[in-house]
C-alpha cells in the first residue's frame, strides 16, 4: 500500500445520502477475480444518466469525493473501495460511513474522512472548489479556508502514513497468537473433520 | 462479585489475543470475495494458517437451473476450487450434497455454535449471531488477514439492546419484526454497535426466525446482531455434524452465554411487537418500509423522492394495490425449510396469478432435499412456481436470475437497493408468507386476508 499523507485538489460532489455499495459497483462486475480495473464501472447504472453528478466535466480527475450520510452501506464488497480508488479518488469525505466500507477503505489506502454535516455541506455546495486533507495533522482545509479537524483511529493513521502491510504487522505478534491458541482457544468445531 | 457483563462482552473478552486483536473461531469463504485474498497470500508466500477453522462454499454466483455459468463466472468458481485445493481449505462446492448459501450451511452443519467468533467476506454474516456467536462481515483485505493469521485487528464496538415487547399478531413473522425495527431506527440506526435482540417475542421464535432477524442486523447498519442461546438453540444444533461429542456438557457451558442482570448497554431500543402489521418495503433501502394495510408514505426528503421515482410509486397509494410481476422466495434471510413450509402453506391449492413469474430457490442442497421429502416442491410446482437449485440467486442477481428493467418483485431477500435484483428492477421486501400471498393474487397482499385472520 502506498503511504497516505496529504490529498489536495478539486472536490467532486455526490449529494446523496445512503449511497450503497451496489450503486458504487454493481454485482455484474464482481465476477472478476482481479483486484484492479473496476474504475471504469464506478456507479455504472447512475453514470448512464447524463445528469449524474460525476459526469460533470469539472469533477473529472478530482482526488476528493464528498457525499452524504451513511456512504457505502450494504454489501461488504471491497470492490467498492477498489473502484473509487481506481477511478482516481484518494479520499472520501462524508458525515458518516457504513462500518465495513470504512474499514475496507483504510485497508487499501483510500482515506475515509468523517466531518460534521455543515463542513460536508460546504464541500458539496462549493465543489469543485479545492480542499486539502492532511492525515498527519488530521485536518481538512475547506474551500473557504476554514480548517476542520477529524478523528481517525491512531493505529490506522500510523499504518496509512507509513503504507504498512497490516498482515505483516500482525505477523510480528505471532507469539501472542500462538499463546492464545495454546492457552485459550476453544475446542472445535474443526471444519476438516466433518 | 464480578462486574455484570453483556453476552457480547463475554464472547469478545474470550477472543482478545490482545486489546485490538481478535481471534477468529470460524472463517467462512465464498467465491466472490476470496480470489483476490488468495492471490495476496500467494504473492506474499503466505499459507492459510488454520484450514481447520476455515470452510468454503460456492453460493453467490452459481446457476440455480440447468444453464451453464458464463465464462467469467466459471472462471470465478474454478478459482475457488483451485484455491481451496492449493491452500487445503475444505470446500462444499457446486455439486456437493452440502453446498448452499454460506450463512445457511454454517448452522446446518452445526459449525455455527454459541460463543464463537465468526467472519465471512459477506455482510450477512450477522446471521450466525442468532446462535449467540459474534459474527460479522468483512472485506477482502480482512479475508486475507484472517486466512494468514486467524485474527482480525478490531476496535471494541458499542453495544445496543433491542427489546421486543409483546407478542406477534397473526400473519406476522420474524421478517416483519426486523423490517419494522429498521423502519423505526433507520438504515444506520445501529451503526458502530453490536445489537443484542431480547424479549419474549425473540424467545418464542424458532432458530430460522431468529436467523432472519440477526441476518438483517446489517440493514440497520449494525456491526453484528446477537441472541442468547437457549433450549431452542440447543434443540436445533443437536445431532448436527459439527457439534461437540459431549453435547450436553457443551449446552451446559453455552447456557451461561447470556447478558448478566444489571449489565448495561450503550443504547436501548424498544419495539412494540403487537403494533406490527405485516411489513413491506416501498423504497430503495430497507428502512423505507410500510405496513401492508398502510399506504405509500409522502416523501420526507430528496432521498424519499428519488426512491418513489425509481419505484414508480405515488404517495398515498395503498400498499395492497401494488401489482407485481415476479416473486422470489429464497436467500440467506428467508431460504430455510421453515420459510418454504410457511410459503407452501399459503400456496397449497392455489395458483400463481396470471402473468406472474414466481421462483423458489432453497438456501442449500440439504434444504432442497428436505423440502422434496416433505412434498413442498410438488406444492410449489403445482401452483406454477419454478423449483430451482440452491444459491444466492436473485437476492443479488449475479447469476442469470434477475429482474428485467421495470419489473416489480415481491422478494423474501434483504435488500431493495436500486438495481439489486437486476438493473431497473423494483424490489419489495416481504416475509415468505407475504411473498406467497403476492404470488397467488398478483399484487402485494395482506396475508391475514388469505389465512382468515
Amino acid at each position: 500500500m502506498k503511504p497516505v499523507h496529504t490529498i489536495a485538489g478539486p472536490v467532486a460532489a455526490l449529494d446523496r445520502t445512503n449511497v450503497d455499495t451496489d450503486q458504487i459497483i454493481p454485482k455484474q462486475f464482481l465476477k472478476r477475480i482481479e483486484r484492479t480495473g473496476y474504475g471504469e464501472f464506478l456507479f455504472y447504472d447512475w453514470a448512464k444518466q447524463p445528469a449524474f453528478a460525476l459526469n460533470r466535466p469539472e469533477f473529472k480527475g478530482a482526488p476528493i469525493l464528498a457525499a452524504g450520510r451513511n456512504f457505502g452501506s450494504g454489501s461488504s464488497r471491497e470492490h467498492a473501495a477498489w473502484a473509487l480508488q481506481d477511478y482516481g479518488f484518494e479520499a472520501v469525505i462524508a458525515p458518516s460511513f457504513s462500518d465495513i466500507f470504512q474499514t475496507n477503505c483504510t485497508k487499501v489506502g483510500l482515506l475515509p474522512v468523517v466531518l460534521e454535516e455543515d463542513a460536508v455541506r460546504e464541500l458539496l455546495d462549493r465543489a469543485p472548489d479545492a480542499a486539502t486533507v492532511d492525515l498527519e495533522l488530521q485536518t481538512v482545509t475547506l474551500p473557504s479556508g476554514r480548517v476542520e479537524g477529524f478523528e481517525i483511529d491512531p493505529d490506522v493513521r500510523e499504518r496509512l502514513l507509513n503504507g504498512w502491510d497490516e498482515i505483516a504487522l500482525t505477523e510480528l505478534r505471532m507469539t501472542d497468537i500462538e499463546r492464545y491458541e495454546h492457552d485459550r482457544e476453544r475446542v472445535g468445531p474443526s471444519t476438516v473433520s466433518l | 462479585m464480578a462486574e455484570p457483563r453483556t453476552l457480547f462482552a463475554k464472547v469478545w473478552d474470550a477472543h482478545t489475543v490482545d486489546d485490538d486483536l481478535l481471534f477468529i473461531d470460524l472463517h467462512l469463504v465464498h467465491e466472490v470475495t476470496s480470489p483476490q485474498a488468495f492471490d495476496g497470500l500467494r504473492l506474499a508466500g503466505r499459507k492459510v494458517r488454520r484450514p481447520d477453522r476455515t470452510l468454503a462454499t460456492a453460493d453467490h454466483n452459481v446457476p440455480t437451473g440447468s444453464e451453464a455459468p458464463d465464462d467469467l463466472s466459471a472462471r470465478q468458481l474454478e478459482a475457488l476450487t483451485t484455491n481451496c485445493e492449493e491452500f487445503g481449505v475444505p470446500l462444499y462446492g457446486l455439486g456437493h450434497r452440502r453446498q448452499g448459501i454460506v450463512h445457511v450451511i454454517g448452522p446446518e452443519l452445526g459449525v455455527t455454535q454459541p460463543g464463537m467468533t465468526i467472519v465471512c467476506g459477506d455482510s450477512h454474516t450477522s446471521t450466525h449471531g442468532a446462535f449467540g456467536s459474534l459474527a460479522f462481515g468483512i472485506g477482502t483485505s480482512e479475508v486475507e488477514h484472517v486466512l494468514a493469521t486467524q485474527t482480525l485487528v478490531q476496535r471494541r464496538p458499542h453495544t445496543m439492546r433491542i427489546t421486543y415487547q409483546g407478542e406477534l399478531g397473526i400473519g406476522c413473522t420474524a421478517k416483519d419484526m426486523i423490517l419494522g425495527t429498521i423502519a423505526q431506527i433507520g438504515t444506520d440506526g445501529a451503526a458502530g454497535h453490536v445489537v443484542e435482540y431480547t424479549g419474549e417475542a425473540i424467545r418464542r421464535l424458532s432458530m430460522e426466525g431468529r436467523m432472519t432477524i440477526a441476518n438483517m442486523s446489517i440493514e440497520a447498519g449494525a456491526k453484528a446482531g446477537m441472541m442468547a442461546a437457549d433450549d431452542t438453540t440447543f434443540a436445533y444444533l443437536e445431532g448436527r455434524p459439527g457439534v461437540p461429542e459431549d453435547f450436553d456438557a457443551a449446552c451446559h457451558r453455552w447456557v451461561d452465554l447470556r447478558t448478566d442482570e444489571g449489565a448495561s448497554f450503550d443504547r436501548e431500543v424498544v419495539v412494540d411487537v403487537p403494533a406490527l402489521a405485516p411489513q413491506v418495503s416501498w423504497g430503495t433501502n430497507p428502512g423505507q418500509v410500510a405496513p401492508i394495510d398502510g399506504a405509500v408514505p409522502a416523501p420526507h426528503d430528496e432521498g424519499d423522492e428519488r426512491a418513489l421515482a425509481y419505484m414508480d410509486l405515488r404517495a398515498g397509494t395503498p400498499m395492497a394495490e401494488i401489482a407485481i410481476d415476479r416473486v422470489f422466495l429464497g436467500s440467506c434471510t428467508n431460504g430455510r425449510i421453515e420459510d418454504l413450509r410457511a410459503a407452501a402453506q399459503v400456496v397449497r391449492g392455489r395458483r400463481v396469478a396470471e402473468g406472474v413469474r414466481a421462483m423458489v430457490v432453497p438456501g442449500s442442497v440439504h434444504i432442497k432435499a428436505q423440502a422434496e421429502i416433505e412434498g413442498l416442491d410438488d406444492v410449489f410446482r403445482a401452483a406454477g412456481f419454478e423449483w430451482r437449485g440452491a444459491g444466492c440467486s436473485m437476492c443479488l442477481g449475479m447469476n442469470p436470475d434477475i429482474l428485467a428493467p421495470g419489473e416489480r418483485c415481491a422478494s423474501t431477500s434483504n435488500r431493495n437497493f436500486e438495481g439489486r435484483q437486476g438493473a431497473g428492477g423494483r424490489t419489495h421486501l416481504v416475509s415468505p408468507a407475504m411473498a406467497a400471498a403476492a404470488a397467488v393474487t398478483g399484487r402485494l397482499t395482506d396475508i391475514r386476508e388469505l389465512v382468515g385472520a
